[in-house]
């Protein structure tokens, strides 16, 4: 299917027998225990909280030092806000004017009630296309419906691009960070990952993130040059012109939004801005609050399809996956604000302890835990152990650059998951306590091990090999040998007591 | 049978109904409701009464290690010249000035329109481009005369960008009020990046690896 055929741009689905669920669907990982029970796991992983304090302490500071330069932040803040309150409100009018408008540009417009129909328009789109393969850019919301599971379940192989997302594909992991979903890994793992899993890869490819990212890059280029199929999300979509916008850091976007004949970019109703002009706005948050960046590498703006530019097919799926179900929560829709900038996440002391695998959900963190519940409903035991997986320590509110009050919906969702009876809400509180909050007596723990493994250290100073359970540290090259006595046993033994 | 399309849209309905602050009833309501915003933060962080902006262009997309040159506009083509020198070969797209490029024989065109793999075994381009954002060091590509499909700035591995001191906004408001949003267009600042292991920002992954800005006026 050509563009400006006259097509009217909508594609009508078949209904889902009369009654579709009202909340969405995304994968709530297989078996996936109650938030605490995964935690306790993930908090025994010393690798795991070193790779997520080192990552997040870096990535604080510097978007700390990118806000500051910037003394109408709050103005601009408030602004996001009404802006998008604004356009919840009116969501209907703004999706209405978002279709025309991408139409009329000769794009073709589809809508999926829930994540199953979102696929399945997905796979049909490919095929159509004469495609067994596509392109991918990060996309959350194609993390929400599984697509590369579904697709793959029709013969369909999606090649993840992002550097990260590259990282989860091939260790056969899950992400768990919005930005960067392999941000549980260290460089030493990720080249042990490629030497070991990527096609063409030299067995002697160093550690150094230099040279793996080049390593991504050459694996990749042949899948862009050949690919006839792309797949986005769009961080927005303007209504009044029915332009989409992508962010991005690689290049890959650019390669998946442009290099391909055909174009399917899934993006959820809630992304959607009334203006161009609003840009200004978000244009001026995102990056900072996301990379710490004044501006990230790349960004891409398209609208439609332009002759000779491009893909010859674009077609936009909007998503609803329990988006309205959450609209129409006073105090939740509040979650439909965000811009998935991931700031929340990196201040946010039970996820630096945890990591986002805990969270059971593509969305971790503090968005995640308000978020997933109320697009999947409170009906499992993570969606209902998710509102308490936070201290109410309100860091996330701060940093939130659309203010996305998320302590205020974490205790209304605590008191609706308290509402049913099914879940034991006192258990799961006291073993948040005993296993998230009781971290710094496990560190010193951990610590304490890692002076008695001394002996392990080479002649080099450095650590070579450590038997298990200690072998974890041993994955990374560039561990330094442990200091004979922690700062906290120092303490604990010149001034009494280390807690 | 109720499309997807308009049972999304009676979901909204009922989910937004009178109960929403700022739900609007009519679309010039909306409108009305939108115009009303709050918009106090500043139009621009800099003054270009008092700061040089075109300075602070410079300064800023450096940071990113981009390579950024100011050059008289009577010296641009020896400068283009020399930023190409190591270059075998390199884009030119239609309607970039000829006078930009005095002397050159490695170059390559777009006509006919070149396969992505075509585009792949050429090393660099050169573009001009439509407004740059001197607050955030930033080049914007809207893809008309002189700076080629976007394909052309993506798939080499090496972009010039020749960037003339009266396309330098100060600040995003203003650049982006230059553009017209019917056009594709590409924001850039600085070469290809990642932050994707540790968070650590390293240069050079899919798009060009090298950015060389020359600012001329």
């Amino acid at each position: 299917m050509t563009a400006g055929t006259g097509l009217t741009g909508r594609v009508i689905e078949p209904g889902a027998a009369g009654v579709a669920a009202e909340t969405g669907s995304m994968p709530t990982y297989l078996g996936m225990p109650a938030f605490p029970e995964a935690a306790k796991a993930a908090v025994a992983d010393s690798q795991l909280r070193r790779n997520l304090t080192h990552a997040t302490t870096a990535i604080r500071t510097k978007r700390a030092k990118a806000v500051a330069e910037l003394d109408d932040w709050e103005e601009l803040r408030q602004a996001a806000k009404a802006i998008k309150d604004h356009t919840l409100a009116n969501l209907d009018t703004y999706l209405l004017q978002l279709e025309e408008n991408v139409t009329k540009a000769g794009g073709h417009v589809h809508w999926a009630r829930d994540a199953a129909e979102a696929n399945a328009i997905v796979a049909r789109l490919v095929k159509e296309a004469g495609a067994d393969s596509a392109v991918k850019v990060k996309s959350m919301a194609t993390q929400e419906t599984g697509l590369n599971e579904a697709l793959a379940a029709d013969g369909i192989r999606a090649i993840e691009t992002d550097l990260a997302e590259l990282i989860v594909q091939l260790g056969e992991d899950r992400p768990s960070h919005i930005l960067v979903p392999a941000i549980h890994k260290n460089r030493a793992e990720i080249g042990d990952l490629f030497r070991r899993t990527m096609p063409g890869a030299p067995p002697d490819l160093p550690d150094d993130p230099q040279r793996l990212a080049a390593a991504a890059r050459s694996h990749l280029r042949n899948e862009f040059l050949n690919a006839k199929v792309g797949i986005s999300g769009a961080n927005f979509a303007i209504a009044g012109t029915g332009s989409l916008v992508v962010v991005e850091s690689e290049g890959n976007g650019r390669m998946c939004l442009t290099l391909p004949d055909t174009l399917i970019s899934v993006v959820g109703v809630e992304k959607v801005l009334p203006s161009w002009q609003d840009l200004e706005v978000f244009l001026a948050l995102l990056p900072r609050s996301s990379t710490a960046e004044r501006m990230n590498p790349y960004t891409t703006i398209w609208t439609g399809v332009t002759p000779g530019d491009g893909p010859n097919n674009f077609h936009l799926v909007l998503l609803d996956n329990g988006r309205t179900a959450t609209l129409a929560d006073q105090t939740g829709r509040q979650a439909l604000r965000c811009i998935r900038c991931s700031a929340c996440l990196n201040v946010c002391p039970v996820y630096e302890r945890t990591g986002g695998h805990a969270y059971g959900s593509p969305y971790p963190g503090p968005i995640g835990a308000i978020l997933s519940p109320q697009l999947r409903g409170i009906t499992s035991a993570i969606d209902a152990s998710l509102p308490f997986a936070s201290s109410l320590c309100g860091a996330c509110y701060e940093v939130c650059p659309v203010a996305i009050n998320i302590p205020e919906v974490l205790v209304e969702l605590r008191a609706r998951a308290a509402e049913n009876p099914n879940h034991r809400i006192e258990r799961t509180v006291f073993h948040l306590s005993a296993y998230v909050l009781s971290s710094p007596r496990r560190l010193a723990a951990a610590q304490r091990a890692a002076s008695v493994g001394r002996h392990f250290i080479g002649r080099s100073g450095r650590i070579r090999r450590l038997p298990p359970p200690l072998s974890a540290w041993t994955d990374t090259r560039d561990a330094p040998a442990p200091p004979p006595e922690s700062f906290r046993a120092w303490w604990s033994r010149t001034r009494g007591s280390a807690e | 049978m109720s499309t997807a399309r308009d049972e999304i849209l009676d979901r909204i309905r009922a989910a937004t109904g009178t109960a929403t602050a700022g739900r609007a009833a009519t679309p010039a309501q909306v409108d009305a409701a939108y115009a009303a915003l709050p918009r106090t933060y500043r139009r621009a962080h800099h003054d270009p009464a008092s700061t040089d902006i075109v300075a602070l262009l410079a300064e800023r997309a450096a940071d990113y290690r981009a390579v950024v040159e100011r050059v008289p506009a009577t010296d641009l083509p020896a400068a283009v010249a020399r930023a190409l020198a190591g270059v075998p070969t390199f884009l030119v797209p239609d309607g970039l000035p000829p006078q930009w490029l005095a002397d050159s024989d490695r170059i390559v065109r777009d006509d006919p329109p070149l396969s992505a793999r075509e585009l792949d075994a050429v090393a660099g381009v050169i573009t001009g481009c439509a407004v740059a954002i001197a607050e955030t060091g930033t080049i914007i590509l809207d893809h008309g005369p002189g700076q080629g499909r976007r394909a052309l700035t993506l798939v080499p591995d090496f972009h010039l960008v020749v960037v003339r001191a009266e396309q330098v906004a100060a600040d995003l408001p203003d650049a982006l009020a230059r553009l017209d949003p019917a056009r594709p267009h590409t924001l850039i600042s600085g070469p290809s990046a990642t932050s994707d292991i540790e968070l650590i920002r390293v240069e050079g992954v899919h798009g060009p690896r090298n950015l060389h800005i020359l600012i001329s006026g």
